[in-house]
């Protein structure tokens, strides 16, 4: 276990020496995976949202799709948008490929079906107990999903972390869209990825303890602020 | 008493019809062909043995099922994606995560309410109903008594015209029973009709001005409740009044 006890001190003199390119590296990653995971929830919240309150055809078979990209591949949807935003791709005029932007794509990508289909679970529960109120109160159908998503705020929270926590371990997708370029698109997953490679094994486990702790410690604060709003508003 | 409703410029919503209603579940006819036509004014009370479909009525009355057969028509239909001129309080209030006073306002919201005016108007109700001293409470914190007023709050505040109410004291204390049918009566003395289901023959004695007694899915009897509780016309409601029927 000694290279355990080792990397906690390198991550401590990381953190101690507040590292300029490693607080870089902190900063990106952060940067990317809360844009990626504000983007999911302004597609996946509305998405699950509505899934959960209608009922059409092949609803059952959007449910089981959406259920299954919940296991995207990383390195699979790094790949799709690799060829997406490659010159020669359709949206290579953009000349994304290789930038934080790109990176950010990738992880909505993946992330999105996680938000989108474990909102739509939580709604469609609540819906089966709110339905017939909020029917008799003439909501409509794009009125009763938003009213449940701001209801269940405090579950949501959950199901936004776990996201959250998708897009800040991944590191196939940034590896292959954004490329690990040093102080351009190195986030913490590549960095690891990368000095594990090189064989400094201590310099890779600390910066898994940083990457933990910061997850962590983010957890730990959506946790409070929702555990408080939830005992004051029942 | 001044009728909140005599100022509504739009035809009366009542009378209801139900024109030979069916509704049928899983095989089974739940409604098995109901007529009656309800008038604005007196307090209806539906009761029978459990099983009898009477919720059920009630959902088909209010709009929340289809019937599988036959016609519900009110005299002049509400508007679809209009304010709704009926509300419904269910057996176990279904209140949204927001303050007393916000639930209330939400209900207003819906109904088109310009928002200037439901604050006070949601206070308002909230007095009527004495949840003034919690309208800022978080209404999931308040005791299953005060969340049914508020639920009770939320459908007066709406001046509905019809008030369909669905055992709304099944599962309270007898005094927390007591302040529902304070509400309701003070809700039907400002001029909204009262349909209302109960399987607790106090209080439909109490409240009734008249009974429609379902049995299997049909309307067995239709009677004033003096006359109902005393001497009642089908063997049925007899046997239900004896409590040899489960209820």
């Amino acid at each position: 276990m000694s290279g355990l006890s080792e990397a906690g001190g390198e991550a401590l003199r990381l953190i101690a020496g507040a590292d300029p390119r490693l607080l870089d590296i902190v900063l990106l990653s952060l940067r990317v995976s809360l844009s990626a995971v504000a983007i999911a929830c302004l597609v996946g919240l509305p998405l699950g949202a509505a899934i959960g309150v209608s009922r059409f055809h092949g609803r059952r078979a959007l449910i089981v799709v959406l259920n299954a990209l919940m296991g995207l591949p990383p390195v699979v949807v790094g790949l799709l948008v690799y060829l997406l935003l490659s010159r020669a791709g359709p949206l290579g005029e953009l000349g994304l490929l290789f930038t934080p932007a790109a990176m950010v794509f990738a992880q909505a990508i993946l992330i999105t079906p996680i938000i989108a289909a474990l909102s739509r679970q939580v709604v469609e529960d609540a819906w089966a107990e709110y339905h017939e109120q909020l029917r008799s109160l003439g909501e409509n159908r794009v009125g009763a999903a938003m009213t449940l998503l701001w209801d269940l705020r405090y579950s949501l929270v959950t199901i936004v972390l776990a996201g959250f926590g998708r897009a800040a371990a991944e590191v196939g997708a940034v590896m292959i869209v954004g490329g690990n370029i040093d102080g351009v698109t190195r986030v913490m997953t590549t960095a690891i990825a990368l000095e594990t490679s090189k064989g400094d094994l201590p310099l890779a486990l600390g910066l898994g303890v940083v990457l933990l702790s910061i997850v962590l410690a983010i957890n730990a604060a959506a946790y409070v602020v929702k555990e408080s709003a939830e005992r004051r508003t029942g | 008493m001044k009728s909140e409703l005599a100022m509504r410029e739009s035809k009366d919503l009542l009378p209801l019809r139900l024109e030979n209603i069916v509704f049928v579940a899983g095989g089974r006819r739940i409604i098995d062909g109901i007529s009656l036509v309800l008038d604005a004014g007196a307090r209806t009370l539906i009761v029978g043995p459990n099983g009898a479909g009477k919720s059920v009525l009630l959902r088909l009355c209010h709009g929340l099922l289809e019937p599988t057969a036959g016609a519900v028509r009110w005299n002049s239909a509400e508007t679809p994606g209009c304010a709704r001129r009926q509300a419904m309080v269910f057996q176990r209030p279904i209140l949204l995560r927001r303050s007393a006073v916000g639930n209330v306002s939400y209900a207003l919201k819906l109904a088109r309410i310009p928002r200037v005016q439901r604050i006070a108007r949601a206070r308002d109700a909230l007095r009527k109903v004495g949840l003034e001293a919690a309208a800022a409470y978080p209404a999931r914190v308040l005791s299953g008594g005060e969340q049914q007023r508020l639920a009770l709050a939320r459908a007066w505040s709406l001046r509905p015209e019809v008030l369909f109410l669905d055992e709304p004291t099944a599962s309270l204390d007898p005094r927390a029973a007591q302040e529902i049918e304070n509400v309701i009566a003070a809700m039907h003395a400002a001029g909204t009709k009262i349909v209302m289901v109960t399987h607790n023959l106090g209080q439909a004695r109490r409240m009734a001005d008249e009974i429609l007694f379902l049995h299997q899915g049909k309307l067995v009897e239709r009677a004033d409740a003096g006359r109902f509780f005393k001497d009642p016309a089908s063997p049925e409601a007899a046997r239900f009044l004896e409590g040899e029927l489960p209820w």
